[in-house]
């Protein structure tokens, strides 16, 4: 950045990687297995989820207690109360943190993760280190984004292995009473619906 | 083979070629049936291109984290969970 050449070529278009999938969507296109379009939709289609859905849904649970009823039950369909798009071939499974349970999410075997509500996942949840020491040492890892689970809290950890994709239903941060669904929903990161870490009252406090 | 809910079973330590969705870190290892996913097209068959039928029933199933790894940095209450395939799965006095 230093060097602060504005029009200097996308480090990406440059990667090996990169050059690989535009020579697979270029073959795709000409062979007719896919249409530009419905590219262009598919990219849109991720861009246009996001971690603050989740957000929303946690928002609307930590204020309704029977929305959380909902979503503990059936999240796809108390998604599509709030007007998200739920829609996906596995299962979605919302797990709640108690006072005495703190859960976190991993796939162990790829990237699996609630695309349809959150979008793409971060790019550490797809790399090796997390996929492996999350399940070995959940506990360091943790500690490694800023979280230690209290004395006595229990850690679950859900490697989505199948059919399954998993988010974290975080606890309210006390000192929150006063706030609107919409202050509550600007606490919840993305990290903790995946459980690296919780949300904090102080972090957004003015 | 199907399982109930609380059922102790293993997981089978078998080995098999290609696409797999039962990590190798749980194979041989005990825990418990935490609940029933249902029946889902097998994976481990869409991935070549077949039909996935007939379809795999899929668990939910819970170990304690102590029977995973020596020496886990942790309390011996913590727990991990995965989704695993019948075929995956035995009774745990027979694996």
């Amino acid at each position: 950045m230093s060097e602060g050449h504005p029009h200097e070529e996308i480090r990406q278009e440059r990667s090996p990687y990169a050059a690989r999938i535009r020579a697979m969507e270029t073959l795709l296109v000409e062979k007719g297995v896919l249409t530009e379009a419905e590219i262009q939709d598919r990219i849109e289609y991720m861009e246009s989820r996001s971690p603050a859905n989740g957000a929303k849904l946690v928002a609307r649970a930590w204020t309704d207690p029977a929305f959380k009823e909902r979503l503990l039950s059936d999240a796809k369909a108390a998604a599509r109360e709030l007007g998200l798009d739920p829609t996906h071939e596995a299962e979605l499974i919302v797990m709640e943190n108690m006072p005495d349970t703190h859960n976190l999410i991993v796939c162990t075997l790829c990237s699996c993760y609630p695309r349809a509500i959150l979008g793409r996942p971060p790019d550490w949840y797809k790399s090796f280190e997390y996929r492996s020491r999350a399940v070995r040492e959940p506990r360091a890892v943790m500690r490694e984004f800023g979280f230690e689970p209290p004395e006595g809290v229990e850690v679950a950890v859900h490697d989505s292995t199948a059919d399954a994709r998993y988010m974290v239903l975080p606890m309210r941060p006390s000192a929150t009473e006063d706030m609107s669904e919409e202050e509550l929903a600007a606490l919840v990161t993305r990290d903790a619906l995946i459980g690296v870490s919780v949300p904090r009252a102080q972090s957004r406090a003015a | 083979m199907a399982f109930a809910p609380g059922d102790r079973v293993r997981v089978r330590p078998a080995e098999k070629p290609g696409h797999v969705r039962t990590p190798g870190y749980l194979k041989g290892c005990p825990g418990w049936i935490e609940g029933v996913l249902g029946r889902f097209p097998n994976p481990e068959d869409l991935a070549y291109g077949l039909s996935g039928i007939p379809e795999k029933k899929l668990y939910r199933v819970g170990f304690r984290q102590t029977d995973l790894w020596d020496g886990y940095d942790g309390p011996a209450s913590d727990l991990l969970y995965a989704d695993i395939y019948e075929h995956w799965l035995a009774p745990e006095g027979e694996a």
